[in-house]
């Protein structure tokens, strides 16, 4: 924005600097935060894999002639080739369109499980840290919801639910709720206990406006990091009910269920293992490496250095 | 001590108590009636009323809240639908290659990991650290089935070392035993030795910056002695910590695995009963492995005491 001589008052004048003084601020620490972002070699190579899968997930069905489901027996089984990259699997398939279709399940499933449970979470830890009676029954149930070893619970969920891609984002949030609203309890029990909090308590603001206008900005990057590693183990659970045959059912393909009709011919086709492998690899360590690189990148401490 | 054991131990009631509860409306989660479900579409009314009665559910929800209980506490579970026998006696049947697995899993990334960890944690910030660090990554990245899978191709089909699948059980032969368990066991155990060497560095490394590490160089102590005996020890308790919280994701792992490679465990019971729709075995199961892990966590809680002194002196 340009400063243009002003016939008003003074004021607007200064109201002007100030503004262009803003948006140069701005502009400066968004170039920053780019350099913090590209100094990160975690979050810029987590980044990297996950583009890669993403971009697979989306471009791959448009490239590939064959559709997912077309069975071909006169080819069954081929290895990779010049018509089907990644080969064909046991009923003729072309294994390249099921591989990216599959990645598309796998990233809707994560990011839908990513999504809710930061909702749920969030609301379950904020009560909990903010009215303790709540918190007692809230964190007895989260304890209860823990102490199940993750698939089987999904398994119970899914066995009576039905096979779907749906209720495996059901079984798979219900059962990482706990980990969110837990970490979001904690953090929310330190911010609860600052002045500033203590603060607007005795200008009588609500207790509404309290949690969710400034406790939640303070607590967000903790849980956001948690989220990145819920996703990545969201998309191993869904492989893995897919595998067992309680997650997405045939003919649809998923990572999981793909493995699973890799295993039976394990020994005539390494294609079936060792595509979608590479891929479930690629996603869960991206997912990973990009959580690690994201924690450091919103450390508070590191983030006072800049300001 | 022996307050602080009877406060921890009643402290596990309530959690029981709502593990308990999930379990028993898990069932109550079936669209429509779980009978007609169980039995399919081409079951007679006669056969669905009579499984009703079976399982009780012609009566009232809080009736049948009640005598799920009062069979908890009688160690009843239930019977399989299918199996015609008790789910508790099914679930003993399948444990043992289970437990083994899980047992031989933990050793092996005990074995590997905790070297691993006191090696990054001694020569931090060199390529070392780095190299294993990301091993350690890439070991955290791989689902333990996945892992299974890419192990039997290379060591089961394309280089023929090991039995690619199949069980042995340690009647036929110790050694037998464990050449059919190996690969499972390290398909499972790396991802275990992943986690266990990260805490293991890190709690290290926070051991080692501490004044009387400071105190035990000064003094002159050989490096070993300082890294073993002084450091080490009080860098055990988050690892024991660490071991017990990752129970529920070994047997999670161990349950997907054992179905790679074919073992007949609790994974292939629980398989087997979501294709049968045997909602009760699947109920018992997790609610066993439920307990079991609080158990373990509450052992494990205990042990600190033994570990470590001070821990015992400040709650007395």
């Amino acid at each position: 924005m340009d400063i243009k001589p002003s016939v008003q008052s003074n004021v607007s004048v200064d109201f002007n600097y100030f503004n262009q003084l803003k948006q140069q601020l701005k502009k400066e620490r968004r170039k920053l935060m780019f350099r913090r972002f590209i100094s990160n070699k975690s979050l810029v190579f987590g980044t990297i894999l996950l583009l890669i899968v993403c971009l697979f997930a989306i471009i791959a069905p448009y490239v590939s002639p064959y559709s997912p489901y077309d069975i071909d027996p006169a080819n069954r089984l081929k290895g990779p080739n010049s018509e089907h990259w990644f080969g064909t699997d046991n009923f003729g398939r072309d294994l390249f369109s099921r591989v990216a279709h599959g990645a598309q399940v796998s990233l809707v499933v994560g990011v839908s499980v990513a999504v809710l449970t930061s909702i749920f979470g969030l609301v379950v830890g904020l009560y909990a840290a903010y009215y303790s009676l709540l918190d007692h029954i809230l964190m007895r149930i989260c304890d209860a919801l823990m102490a199940f070893p993750d698939i089987l619970l999904a398994i119970g969920i899914m066995a009576v639910l039905g096979p779907r891609p749906i209720n495996v984002v059901i079984a798979v949030t219900l059962v990482k709720i706990p980990v969110v609203a837990r970490i979001v309890r904690s953090s929310a029990l330190v911010v609860k206990e600052q002045t500033f909090i203590e603060a607007l308590k005795s200008q009588g603001a609500s207790s509404w406006r309290i949690i969710w206008f400034h406790i939640v900005p303070n607590i967000l990057s903790p849980m956001i990091v948690q989220v990145t590693y819920i996703f990545a183990i969201a998309i191993i659970l869904e492989a893995s009910l897919s595998f067992l045959g309680a997650g997405v059912p045939a003919p649809d393909p998923s990572w999981g269920n793909i493995l699973y009709d890799g295993k039976i011919v394990i020994f005539s086709a390494w294609w079936m293992t060792v595509f979608p492998g590479i891929f479930i690899i690629m996603a869960v360590l991206g997912l990973n490496i990009f959580g690690d690189g994201l924690r450091d990148y919103l450390d508070p401490h590191s983030n006072k250095a800049m300001k | 001590m022996g307050s602080y054991i009877l406060k921890r131990v009643l402290s596990m009631i309530p959690v029981l108590f709502i593990v308990a509860t999930i379990v028993f409306f898990l069932i109550h989660l079936v669209p429509g009636d779980p009978a007609a479900v169980i039995l399919g579409p081409e079951a007679t009314p006669q056969e669905v009323e009579q499984l009703r009665e079976q399982l009780g559910l012609n009566k009232p929800i809080y009736e049948q809240f009640f005598s799920w209980f009062v069979g908890l506490f009688q160690g009843d579970l239930g019977d399989s639908i299918y199996m015609r026998k008790p789910v508790l006696e099914a679930f003993s049947d399948h444990i043992g290659p289970t437990l083994s697995l899980a047992l031989l899993a933990q050793g092996i990334s005990i074995l590997i990991a905790i070297p691993i960890g006191v090696l990054a944690a001694k020569k931090r910030g060199t390529s070392v650290d780095r190299v294993f660090m990301l091993i350690a990554m890439i070991g955290l990245s791989l689902p333990s089935f996945l892992l299974g899978l890419l192990l039997m191709l290379l060591f089961g089909v394309h280089l023929k070392w090991l039995p690619a699948a199949g069980y042995q059980p340690i009647s036929a032969g110790i050694w037998e035993h464990i050449r059919y368990m190996i690969l499972p066991a390290f398909a499972l155990g790396t991802i275990q030795a992943a986690v266990i060497a990260r805490m293991t560095r890190s709690s290290m490394l926070d051991v080692l910056s501490m004044n009387y590490i400071k105190t035990a160089k000064a003094k002159g102590l050989k490096q070993r002695v300082i890294i073993y005996k002084h450091a080490f020890r009080n860098a055990f308790i988050p690892i024991l910590t660490i071991l017990g919280e990752t129970f529920g994701s070994l047997i999670t792992g161990a349950v997907v695995t054992e179905t790679v490679f074919n073992l007949p465990g609790i994974g292939q019971l629980v398989v087997n009963a979501i294709v049968r729709r045997d909602y009760e075995v699947i109920q018992g199961t997790i609610l066993i492995m439920a307990m079991m892990y609080l158990l373990l966590n509450l052992l494990i809680d205990l042990l600190y005491g033994v570990i470590d002194p001070r821990v015992r002196l400040s709650r007395k």
